[in-house]
């Protein structure tokens, strides 16, 4: 049975959530832009002891087998309400962001309460996810970096350089987290010979380097990570040690599977800066005397209005794709389709609106004054980090057209 | 709770239609466009799908509820087919439906069950007017009360059947408000073009200019209600059917593009050509996610129902030119020559743009 309404559980998370994002996040949008590798603790104590309060580890859904589930739903409802307080700041929620997705979607049961208890510990933990290395982005098969099994004292051994990793410096300076590192463990493999590995914090070897200074969400750290004979024990491998060649890719795979969880959930914090942008421009026109007139034909409507008609359709629509993407994943249907509709929708639809939001409000768009201009630079990455527009075109083109990647490369 | 799958007996609705809507209309569509006709057969067999009788409750001849969201799900299914045949096939419901959503008990006991138990007939409604700038919440044509009549004066453009119809609903602007009024065949002053009006599209509907010279009908005959709730309906049936047009050109462009050999792969194997399909469906499942919240907004009786049936069918107007257009460029010259459906479909995508008020659900 088709149904639009929010349901209650999720609802009463979304009020609560709301009010963190107005008073936590909203009043120190400006300052944590203009200080660029500040860390916003008070929002990251607030959110983990208030996720403590509630039981909670994270807020990747935990495993239930009973009754409906809304776990996908839910983070994503709780991420658009993030974002709409602030892109950047909502980066740095601990736990539950990408290396935990990883482990939650590829790990065996005893690697996730491993992995993922540190969550729920006294004080805030960080995770992230290593797959940009200098040479490739989007075609993660060509990675370089390796993992070779030493099988003497049965540990694993990491060499290489890893980039664009979201959240690094937090999850392995700041606190007790882990990255997961996608490394080979085949070269000749290709993409069957990739694999997930945890690596904690303070492990030898394993180094944070450069923080980049970057166009938009500059409260949320972006750094690079060398890995030098860095040694990890052999269970922190995610998924079998096995390559079989020519046939499933199952660390690629791995991946994929991440990625059919995590686009939704970066679609949805894109969904949520574009509401916040639209939002604040209906504002800002009404103060103005501007006033929307729906019902309206096109030919009656003035220019501006006709673009805030064309923003709500385009933003409404987005955000059903990626609550359907999400209800999918709950509800255990496959939905790489949907998750990678959500995320070219998504991505294309916050900057189609935060650029025109700067366009329609002149140079009360481009000041520092406004947060539209913040706005317009945090949209940009939803284009980009985990999948650009193009990379998901080419998923959605494959589904659509019944295609392997060597069929439409 | 979020859902984004009909019920089992909507999808039995939707397996119903889809059939009908394939083995049926879309094999007669081409001819029919050609011939300018549709076979009563043909119409007649969309008729027996029930989708208007299940819409009407059974005091009325029917055997079911009004369902925005059904009705949508299965004019979706039917444009998919052919829209010309969609719309003739939902011809009876632009008189019925307006009767049930703004008449009063004694309009629906009276005008209901004649139309629902008995075989398909021409019934017709005149909305639009031959204006750039049509407005249905604005109209040009009035409705003056005198003594115990009401006189309609304007023009309508667009009125399908006209020529043939058992009654019409005709839309007029009373006291600065938009209000429906039965006008039974054969009134006074009301003129029906001599020749069929010519459009770029839907040549397979008989359409004609109606004229209302002082067109006196009884008060009787003003449907009381609100205009909003058939306005809000009507905007979802033609973004419903937007998206079934739309529909139906992805897949066959698809289809083509896999099928067709270029540079020794598949044309569809070209980024330039699959992103474009990649986009066109990404367009039409989000605008198709909107459509069903409007028509689910309406069954829920939602305070901005109104709004959001604008959105939608805003957003399809976009979205099934988009596609269309893009079906077409992907067969290239192929897609120009009429004996491939893209360019009829490229045609009455265009017309979406004005076609509130041609269907209803």
């Amino acid at each position: 049975m088709i149904d639009f309404e929010i349901p209650e559980k999720i609802a009463g998370t979304r009020l609560v959530v709301e009010t963190v994002a107005v008073n936590m996040m909203r009043p120190v949008s400006r300052y944590f832009d203009e200080h660029e590798h500040e860390i916003p603790w008070d929002y990251i104590n607030f959110m983990h002891t208030a996720t403590r309060a509630m039981g909670g580890s994270s807020m990747v859904p935990s495993e239930k087998k009973e009754g409906p589930r809304f776990g996908f739903q839910r983070l994503a409802v709780m991420v658009e309400m993030l974002s709409w307080g602030d892109a950047g700041i909502y980066l740095c929620t601990p736990g539950g962001m990408l290396g935990s997705a990883a482990v939650s979607a590829t790990g065996s049961p005893e690697q996730k309460e491993r992995f993922l208890k540190r969550f729920r510990g006294e004080t805030p933990v960080f995770d992230a996810m290593c797959m940009t290395e200098p040479q490739c982005g989007s075609d993660t098969s060509a990675i370089r970096t390796t993992a070779v099994l030493d099988q003497e004292k049965k540990e694993w051994l990491l060499n290489g350089e890893k980039i664009f990793v979201t959240a690094g410096h937090k999850a392995m300076l700041d606190s007790e987290g882990f990255v997961v590192v996608w490394a080979t463990i085949d070269k000749s493999a290709g993409r069957a010979g990739m694999r997930p590995f945890v690596v904690e914090a303070k492990t030898a070897g394993c180094q944070v380097l450069k923080m980049e200074h970057k166009l938009g969400i500059r409260a949320s750290d972006t750094v690079s990570i060398v890995l030098q004979d860095c040694r990890v024990p052999f269970e922190n491998i995610l998924g079998s040690p096995e390559v079989v060649k020519d046939q499933a890719t199952t660390g690629f795979k791995g991946a994929m599977a991440t990625f059919d969880a995590t686009r939704p959930i970066v679609a949805a914090q894109a969904i949520g800066l574009a509401r916040a942008t639209l939002e604040l421009l209906k504002e800002m026109l009404a103060e103005r005397g501007i006033i929307i007139r729906y019902g309206l034909p096109r030919q009656k409507l003035s220019s501006v209005e006709k673009e805030v008609i064309e923003m709500e359709i385009l933003l409404r629509s987005a955000w059903w794709l990626v609550l359907k993407a999400v209800w999918m994943m709950d509800n255990g249907k496959p939905n790489s389709l949907e998750s990678s509709m959500s995320k070219v929708r998504a991505g294309d639809v916050v900057n189609r609106i935060t650029q025109k939001a700067v366009e329609i409000m002149g140079p009360l768009g481009y000041s520092c004054e406004y947060l539209l201009e913040k706005w317009f630079r945090d949209a940009k990455i939803s284009d980009i980090y985990e999948g650009t527009g193009q990379i998901n075109r080419l998923v959605v083109a494959r589904q659509i057209l019944g295609y392997r990647s060597s069929e439409l490369r | 709770m979020y859902s984004f799958e009909p019920s089992e007996e909507q999808k039995m609705l939707i397996d119903a239609v889809s059939r009908y809507a394939s083995n049926d209309l879309r094999k007669a569509a081409h001819e029919a466009e050609e011939n300018k006709e549709l076979s009563s057969k043909l119409i007649s067999k969309g008729w027996e799908l029930g989708i208007l009788q299940a819409s009407i409750p059974e005091a009325y001849g029917g055997f079911g509820e009004r369902s925005a969201l059904t009705g949508a799900l299965a004019v979706e299914e039917l444009a998919c087919g052919d829209l010309a045949g969609a719309m003739a096939v939902g011809a009876p419901a632009l008189f019925a439906l307006p009767v049930l959503l703004a008449g009063s008990e004694e309009q629906k006991k009276q005008y209901l069950p004649p139309i629902i138990e008995a075989d398909w007939k021409p019934y017709s409604a005149a909305l639009i007017e031959p204006a750039f700038d049509f407005d249905p919440n604005d109209l040009k044509t009035t409705a003056m009360a005198e003594g115990d009549n009401y006189i309609l004066t304007g023009e309508k453009t667009l009125v399908p059947f006209a020529d043939k119809a058992e009654a019409m609903v005709a839309y007029a602007r009373l006291n600065n408000e938009t209000k429906a009024f039965i006008v039974p065949k054969g009134m006074t002053g009301l003129k029906i073009g001599e020749a069929r009006e010519k459009f770029m599209g839907l040549n397979a509907i008989p359409f004609f200019r109606v004229t209302l010279e002082g067109v006196k009908i009884p008060q009787a005959n003003l449907l009381p209600g609100d205009f909003a709730p058939v306005l809000d309906g009507s905007r979802v049936a033609v973004a419903a059917m937007a998206i079934g047009v739309a529909k139906a050109a992805f897949g066959y462009s698809r289809d083509y593009a896999k099928d067709r050999d270029v540079f020794g792969v598949k044309v569809a194997q070209k980024q330039a050509i699959a992103f474009m399909l990649a986009e066109m469906a990404t367009e039409i499942e989000a605008i198709r996610l909107l459509v069903w919240e409007a028509a689910w907004a309406i069954d829920n009786k939602k305070e901005d129902a109104s709004q959001k049936a604008y959105l939608a069918i805003t957003g399809a107007i976009d979205m099934t030119m988009m596609v269309t257009d893009r079906a077409v460029q992907i067969l290239g010259g192929h897609g120009y020559i009429r004996e491939h459906p893209v360019e009829l479909w490229m045609r009455n995508g265009r017309g979406f743009a004005t076609f509130t008020g041609l269907a209803m659900v």
